[in-house]
């Protein structure tokens, strides 16, 4: 599920907001992504920082029923992810 | 109170309950003995194992009694991965088995053994491609499948395992905790363990069977009592009960399984209706007959479940917040379904309509005051 670098060069594009849920118990870190998507424009890319293991299943389960779309799951030095999340609509 | 978690534990059968308070009296003795009440305790003993035996498919000197589901998993496991170590050191499993299997295969591998774990797909079945593969691979001593997930319901693929397995010269421990006594069993399997307090007999018995010819060596100290696979004093009283629920419950389980498994698709069905943000988990039509998972969407299960228990009812969840270890449900993960807001309900048998329908009445709510209290619009 973590990208490898290839995949990361071609995700590319850096995320226009990144939301620190890190400490944050699943489901908050949803509720928050869900909130704060909204505040960026279709096609950007909303990072979620996350340590809850939960949310590493969780986002992608999310983005699969919102129909928008998770790029890559990236580990973050210090533990938990950075979770790339592309608003479709 | 509604009890809706049948898959943790069904409710004793009442005729377990008489059988077991009659085996008091009469079956306490040393079945090992040969006075006259330890023939008694003998005979009862053996009529039980018989009827056991007859139920899941089994011949009577291929069936022992352990101690719990768990240590039948445990033995098995072991037992059949020692008896093959000639042949190799490889266990396949599938990412979703009981933490019985879970836990067992990691004392293989940190015996030196190794593990390949076949994943699962979004309904939580194994691909019998994949399973057949790993089989296949050289130097696998054994595989376990279990009869259908006892998290999500789904029925696994064990006919098609059997298949590879018999192509492969592999045996088959299959765990089926959660459908013996429900439904019928599929064949093929060597290695067949179960476990009676989820088919209405009492905590503390298990079944193990093992098909005659399937190389076995137990993993414990020696001990003479049940065919030498499980130590320890049978707890004669209450293998005689779990044989009277198993008899009972057989008995019911073409008519009851059917109106059990309509109660399940109202449930399937009436949730994504009612409460907004829900996936509904696991096979729709290839599962067990009394389970059926849902995740509600910014729910915290732990949340849900005390709300649904204030409301009377009494269901599990695989959401990390309820699990002592804060991890969330390894099912679920495996699955790549949503882990939290998880609720798990499973109709233990004579499950009322009306129970249902309260329940379908009583969710809306709750769900919609735990996300109010979570500051969550929708």
């Amino acid at each position: 599920m973590v990208s490898t670098q290839a995949a990361e060069a071609e995700a590319g594009q850096p995320p226009a907001l990144t939301i620190d849920a890190l400490g944050k118990k699943c489901p908050i870190p949803i509720i928050m992504l869900a909130e704060q998507i909204n505040y960026v424009p279709r096609n950007a890319i909303v990072s979620v920082l996350a340590d809850d293991p939960a949310a590493f299943t969780d986002i992608p389960a999310w983005c699969r029923l919102k129909s928008h779309h998770h790029v890559a799951s990236y580990e973050l030095p210090d533990g938990g992810w950075a979770i790339h999340v592309r608003r479709n609509y | 109170m509604a009890y809706f978690d049948a898959a943790s534990t069904e409710p004793l059968h009442p005729q377990a309950r008489e059988a077991l308070i009659a085996a008091l009296d009469v079956g306490w003795a040393d079945p090992a003995r040969l006075y006259g009440p330890a023939r008694r305790a003998r005979m009862l003993l053996e009529q039980a194992r018989t009827e056991v035996a007859e139920a899941l498919g089994a011949r009577p000197d291929e069936v022992s009694f352990t101690s719990s589901g768990t240590q039948a998993v445990h033995l098995g496991v072991l037992g059949a991965l020692h008896g093959r170590r000639r042949v190799g050191r490889r266990l396949v499993t599938s990412a979703v088995e009981h933490s019985s299997v879970l836990h067992a295969a990691g004392v293989h591998e940190r015996d030196g053994g190794s593990v390949e774990t076949v994943g699962v797909g979004l309904t939580g079945a194994v691909d019998p491609a994949a399973f057949r593969a790993a089989v296949l691979a050289e130097g696998t001593a054994l595989a376990c499948l279990q009869s259908a997930n006892h998290e999500v319901g789904t029925l696994q693929p064990v006919v098609e395992a059997a298949a590879a397995c018999a192509e492969a010269g592999v045996p088959l421990l299959v765990d089926a905790a959660q459908t013996a006594g429900r439904m019928p069993l599929p064949g093929g399997w060597s290695v067949l363990t179960a476990s009676a307090h989820k088919w209405g007999g009492p905590a503390g018995v298990g079944v193990l069977a093992v098909r005659k010819g399937t190389r076995w060596r137990s993993p414990l100290p020696e001990d003479d009592r049940e065919r030498r696979r499980v130590p320890g004093f049978e707890n004669v009283p209450a293998i005689v009960a779990s044989a009277a629920a198993l008899r009972a419950m057989v008995a019911d389980s073409a008519r009851e399984s059917a109106r059990l498994a309509a109660l399940v698709d109202r449930i399937r069905s009436e949730v994504p209706r009612l409460v907004p943000d829900v996936e509904v988990i696991g096979d729709p039509v290839s599962r067990a007959p009394h389970i059926i998972t849902f995740s509600c969407l910014y729910v915290e299960g732990e949340a849900l479940l005390t709300e649904l228990d204030k409301a009377g009812f009494a269901v599990s969840s695989g959401s990390s917040c309820t699990a002592s270890t804060l991890r969330p449900s390894h099912v679920l993960e495996a699955m790549g379904v949503l882990t939290h807001g998880n609720v798990r309900v499973s109709l233990p048998q004579g499950a009322s309509a009306t129970d249902v329908d309260r329940f379908l009445t009583v969710l809306p709510d709750a769900v919609r005051k735990i996300r109010e209290d979570a500051g969550v619009r929708s």
